[in-house]
């Protein structure tokens, strides 16, 4: 037993006698690193939290209990041990036919719920034989161009019996038309469909960049679809707010958990305005946030989230209903934080961020796949990937009981960091005019691209480890086999949808597509019109086109570097 | 101006569709920093477009930032626009995420260099210095 061993521990609580007689000889000893100690974020991290970092700290206000505001700990009283998160893993490439294929492999495999990725052109409005498409088609999720396509891609599933989630934002209110579509052929009820449409066009301007039609248009066609699914498709998530693409285009945890909440702020004012009660619409809302690596900072974001989001609904919008109040959340590893070099290394980086993500008390989780930064993933890193949430889920233990790492006084700490943060940007968004105006002024753009900057330069620097990148980069072993989309996908394509105009009744067509202009021009829901001319088999970009022709495009202005 | 004291002239593009700016965004933040003249395109530029800005800002080089896997399609269409329009000699390079196994394939069709994930902002200053000089004219 050494001698220090032997010394009578320092009162607890005296945070300063311990410095002073423990801390001090031991610093002077062996130092500590160089640091700097910050989060991926560059947010500064404390040697030791104590219970001094808590001070004033009310855990029954700040806290609460799991399902009871501020929902800190977790929306559901039960949380994982009533049943664990959803594990929904994304998926599309190539073909209709291709991406159902998976969808059966993904069911058959334990999951629970679909999630549709799109290919460029579809999230861009535009149909498979467009100029614009050319060399896109299929390669990072599946082409859809009519209903015929939706109608394969959900082949052999019944839509009542699953949930699904489309990330689709521009054309979103095309993709919806055409999932009732289907389900209006398959004889399912649109009020018993559950599911999520992306529909988040605010992070577009910020991050993502797929826009169509100007920000003000584009407000209304979610309002519409607000208005049109609280009456007829009541269980349908009508916005999943997106940090995620906030995140991955290079933004800061906090500036994630900051614009995406001024952008859901900024939905639920367009609601509000529309005549909607605040309380008919708010519960249909979610969220979709990133887990990136910086464990802990992950998990007090997404934990300042649910109480923050509580507090504007109650306080700001004086919404009565619990739904209104508590943050529904999926989340997504970061695919921004994997590397080609050593593929497998992104395994365990996945496994520690959907950690965070479960700790952090989401709804449902994608993992992503080792692969993702060489190509769209390959069945075998996708059951890896899955595979991955069932060991976190069944294995790990971290399921047994509710918000394990509440009352920890640097997780807490870390917590309040990260709301006063968040709570500061939305208070210059606010003085600003709201979201809307930011983003004309590139206020969230700007933010994002200088700490995207800073960031890169202290990897290239070698501030900020980077395993296989900038440190530890011998040994690449071999490359894992990519799933690979070919010009044949591009070519059978472009002759199905030739096939379709072709076939489909012309007459119905060009009346759906012309009373559908005239909604546009006019005051309509524009929901029921472009369900007609989805029935009609008008395309996506000809539907897109026919609102363009009325709402025009969206062009970015001086771009900050 | 003689040609050995104007700067090199640099254009960083996206062409087709895809919308992953951060990349690009940073590469010509890095190359302006390191003392070249940049222009960003923006987003969503056909070939024909990034060819003439780049004939009409009279640049030496042109960095085009693909991660939507269009590579095999986009950079040979635009290698093909430059020699149509007498741009030949302009230095074409690229980056984003771009299988090893396109790589050799779109060398041999004349693009200079590829960097793929990973490449650090220096790597991609240093093989500029070296690799693109001012077009004579």
């Amino acid at each position: 037993m050494s001698r220090d061993d032997r010394r009578t521990p320092t009162r607890a609580g005296d945070r300063r006698a311990w410095e002073e007689t423990v801390l001090e000889p031991a610093l002077r000893r062996r130092g500590e690193r160089p640091g700097p100690f910050t989060t991926v974020s560059d947010l500064p991290i404390e040697r030791l939290y104590t219970a001094e970092d808590l001070a004033g700290w009310d855990p029954a206000a700040r806290l609460g209990h799991p399902g009871e505001p501020p929902y800190t700990r977790g929306i559901h009283p039960t949380m994982y041990r009533g049943r664990p998160w959803t594990m929904r893993q994304f998926a599309g490439f190539g073909s209709a036919a291709d991406t159902n294929r998976r969808f059966h492999y993904l069911l058959e495999h334990g999951q629970h719920g679909l999630s549709v990725a799109f290919d460029l052109p579809t999230l861009m409005g535009r149909d498979s034989d467009d100029a614009l498409a050319d060399g896109e088609v299929g390669k990072e999720g599946v082409a859809i161009d009519t209903l015929e396509d939706m109608e394969t891609l959900f082949r052999g599933i019944p839509l009542g019996e699953v949930s699904t989630s489309m990330t689709i934002n521009a054309p979103a209110v095309v993709l919806l038309a055409m999932y009732l579509g289907v389900a209006e052929k398959q004889g399912i009820p649109s009020a018993s469909l559950e599911g999520t449409i992306q529909n988040d066009i605010l992070k577009e301007y910020i991050a993502q960049k797929e826009w169509i039609y100007p920000p003000a248009p584009s407000m209304r066609i979610i309002t519409d679809m607000i208005a049109f699914c609280a009456e007829r498709v009541p269980k349908w998530n009508t916005i999943s707010i997106s940090g995620y693409h906030i995140r991955e285009a290079g933004s800061t945890a906090v500036q994630e958990l900051a614009f995406t909440l001024a952008d859901g702020l900024a939905y639920v004012e367009a609601g509000r305005a529309r005549g909607l009660p605040v309380d008919a619409f708010v519960p249909r809302l979610s969220f979709f946030f990133n887990a990136h690596i910086d464990f802990f900072e992950e998990i007090a974001k997404l934990r300042a989230a649910r109480r923050m989001w509580c507090r504007f609904m109650q306080q700001r919008f004086g919404a009565l209903d619990p739904r209104s109040w508590t943050l529904r959340t999926h989340v997504q590893t970061a695919g921004c934080s994997l590397t080609a070099q050593q593929p497998y290394n992104n395994v365990v980086r996945v496994a520690v961020q959907a950690l965070a993500a479960a700790l952090g008390g989401t709804q449902s989780l994608h993992t992503n796949s080792l692969d993702e930064t060489l190509a769209l993933p390959s069945e075998e890193s996708v059951r890896i990937a899955l595979r991955t949430q069932q060991i976190i889920a069944e294995e790990s233990g971290v399921t047994n009981t509710i918000d394990p790492l509440g009352g920890s006084y640097f997780v807490e700490a870390l917590t309040e960091r990260m709301e006063r943060d968040a709570l500061d940007y939305i208070t210059r968004i606010d003085a600003m005019g709201g979201m809307v105006t930011a983003i004309e002024q590139g206020f969230p753009q700007r933010e994002i691209a200088e700490a995207a900057y800073r960031y890169q330069r202290q990897i290239d620097g070698g501030e900020k480890t980077l395993v296989g990148v900038n440190k530890y980069t011998e040994g690449s072993g071999p490359p894992p086999a990519l799933l690979r989309v070919g010009g044949e996908v591009e070519i059978a394509q472009k002759g199905r949808l030739a096939a379709v105009r072709a076939r489909r009744d012309a007459g119905r067509h060009r009346r759906a597509l012309r009373d559908l202009g005239a909604a546009a021009a006019g005051a309509d829901n524009l929901v029921p019109h472009v369900l007609e001319a989805v029935r009609s088999y008008a395309s996506v970009q000809e539907i897109c086109d026919t609102l363009k022709a009325v709402f025009g495009t969206y062009r970015e202005g001086a771009v900050h570097l | 101006m003689t040609a050995a004291a104007r700067k090199v002239r640099l254009l960083v593009g996206k062409v087709g569709l895809d919308g992953h700016d951060r990349g690009a965004k940073i590469i010509a933040r890095a190359l302006r920093d390191a003392g070249f003249e940049v222009i960003y395109t923006g987003l969503h530029q056909t070939p024909e477009m990034v060819v003439a800005t780049a004939l009409q800002e009279d640049v030496d080089g042109i960095g085009l930032s693909i991660l939507s896997g269009a590579h095999l399609t986009l950079f040979p269409k635009i290698l093909r626009l430059l020699k149509e329009k007498d741009g030949g000699d302009i230095v074409v390079f690229g980056g984003g995420i771009i299988p090893d196994e396109d790589a050799p394939g779109l060398l041999e069709a004349g693009v200079r260099a590829l960097f793929t994930p990973g490449a650090s902002t220096r790597e991609v200053i240093d093989w500029v210095q070296q690799n693109v000089v001012p077009r004579r004219r």
